[in-house]
């Protein structure tokens, strides 16, 4: 199984250094000046139809799904518990889908709460 | 080809049999297979980009691209060299560094998923036991690429539109989960390999529901058109990718086809029972459901307009989510109660509750107008 993942990360190296190289064709293509590059104040700026930019950009962002980001956490963690269960459910049978079952419910009741409390709405 | 046996395949040669801690067979393997995997991917891609954009036209009732080569076939090589051959463009404002990256990291993780894609019986890169769990951690890393291009950028409107991908792909990702351990339940694994030889029936009729569910969540995942408010042209002007140009363009391009194709590779292994099928090469079958899974995305992203955020977070959490769960428990009790290859009569029933879950639930939802109120 350990020679499994060798191949998965040598696939990682792979992937990368193709993306890499696939940017770094163009940059030699501009070296030997069959790409463009003039670049100019106004073509570097940013775009935003035509408009000058007013303000910052990266400033503290209206963070409306911070409660969004609280469930998925919550939800993220039952799926990882969900994988392993459902492999061996077969062997464990009832008292393992009861176990599983109490445990969603326990989640439910706060998803329930969240939805009753509004919270799942995009304001 | 002479005398062709399904059962072993067109790559296999039994490479996908042999101990892989001999080295040279190691090395083979992991050399032939990668070739494979970049090669399909880049064809597929190419493939795809021309029929996306025909039969959208044909759906839109328009030509659609038709004058390089016959019947346009080239356009898309055309799109290749023009796009490689434009001026690269940075914000002076924007985090250079960030930038450059960005295409990277949202690139590799979509090529990445299909190190554990089986092309054929035994004929995968790499058979990892937990094959599944391995694509849905892999295929989530690629958001990061994409909020950093949107962040680096310095632009406004880059910047709302990662934020909405961010909550959507953070909403999505959970019935997405949910949806596939109904599979692995009826599997009783996580290996996809194991995934198809487990399907005598294929688990898109055991698992109806589950397939809408991740139908509609991988549609989101990849930001097709239904939820594809990350780049909405007429608000946000193509949100993350507004100040790329040239081949840092073109990657984030390649990897939305390259998550589109994984995509459809994924479902194909786990609903459509991957590369099974009766009298062709089993590589063929693969490539048939593949192709087949692609012509309903890019059908749906023909079919229905673009949603408002509301909308999509309300269908999210409201709507796919106690859906998934119910599902979920739904195929457990089945898994537990009937013997192990589930029998046929279980389709009816599972088609059955299908209907009566997905017509109760649109009862409670409205999406046609109005804001979405439960």
């Amino acid at each position: 199984m350990l020679a499994n993942y060798g191949y998965i990360g040598l696939f990682l190296v792979v992937a990368v250094l193709f993306a890499v190289s696939t940017l770094l064709l163009p940059l030699f293509l501009r070296f030997i000046h069959i790409i463009p590059h003039k670049p100019n104040p106004i073509k570097n700026s940013t775009y935003e139809c035509g408009m000058e930019t007013v303000g910052k950009t990266w400033v503290q962002f209206n963070f409306r799904y911070y409660f969004y980001a609280l469930l998925f956490v919550l939800f993220d963690v039952v799926v990882i518990f969900l994988y392993p269960w459902s492999v061996t459910l077969r062997q464990l049978a009832n008292p393992a889908f009861i176990e599983m079952f109490i445990f969603i419910f326990i989640i439910a009741v706060g998803y329930i709460y969240a939805w009753r409390k509004k919270v799942l709405e995009w304001k | 080809m002479v005398g062709f046996n399904p059962d072993h395949g067109l790559f296999s040669y039994g490479l996908g049999a042999l101990p892989p801690d001999w080295p040279g067979n190691y090395w083979l393997h992991w050399g032939l297979f990668v070739i494979i995997i970049i090669v399909f991917v880049l064809a597929m891609v190419m493939a795809f980009i021309y029929f996306e954009r025909r039969g959208l036209g044909r759906l839109q009732v328009r030509l659609g691209p038709n004058r390089v080569g016959p019947f346009g076939i080239l356009q898309p090589v055309a799109d290749a060299i023009k796009i490689l051959l434009k001026e690269d463009i940075v914000p002076a404002k924007g985090d250079k560094l960030v930038h450059w990256w960005a295409p990277v990291v949202a690139f590799a993780p979509a090529l990445m998923i299909f190190a554990v894609i089986p092309f054929e019986n035994g004929a995968l890169l790499a058979d990892l036991n937990i094959g599944i769990l391995y694509i849905v951690a892999v295929s989530s890393v690629s958001v990061v690429g994409v909020f950093m291009a949107a962040w680096s950028c310095n632009n406004k409107f880059s910047l709302i539109g990662a934020m909405r991908t961010v909550a959507q792909i953070v909403s999505y990702e959970i019935p997405l989960g949910f949806s596939i351990i109904g599979v692995a339940l009826i599997a009783g694994s996580l290996s996809m390999n194991e995934i198809v030889t487990s399907q005598n029936i294929p688990f898109i009729l055991l698992q109806p529901l589950g397939f809408l569910i991740y139908f509609i969540s991988a549609c989101a995942e990849m930001n097709r058109t239904p939820f594809d408010l990350m780049e909405a042209e007429s608000e946000i002007v193509d949100g993350y990718h507004i100040e790329y140009s040239g081949m840092k363009f073109a990657m984030f391009y390649l990897a939305e086809y390259v998550e589109a194709l994984a995509i459809s590779a994924i479902i194909t292994t786990l609903f459509l029972s991957g590369w099974k099928g009766p009298l062709l090469p089993p590589f063929l079958w693969f490539l048939i459901k593949v192709v087949l899974i692609f012509f309903a995305i890019v059908w749906v992203r023909g079919t229905i307009p673009r949603i408002r955020v509301d909308q999509l977070m309300a269908f999210a959490w409201k709507c796919l989510l106690p859906l998934a769960l119910i599902n979920l428990f739904i195929t457990g009790i089945e898994v537990i109660v009937l013997p192990q290859p589930l029998p046929w009569l279980i389709v009816f029933l599972n088609l059955a509750i299908m209907a009566i879950l997905v017509l109760l639930w649109s009862k409670f939802f409205k999406l046609g107008g109005g804001r979405v109120e439960v």
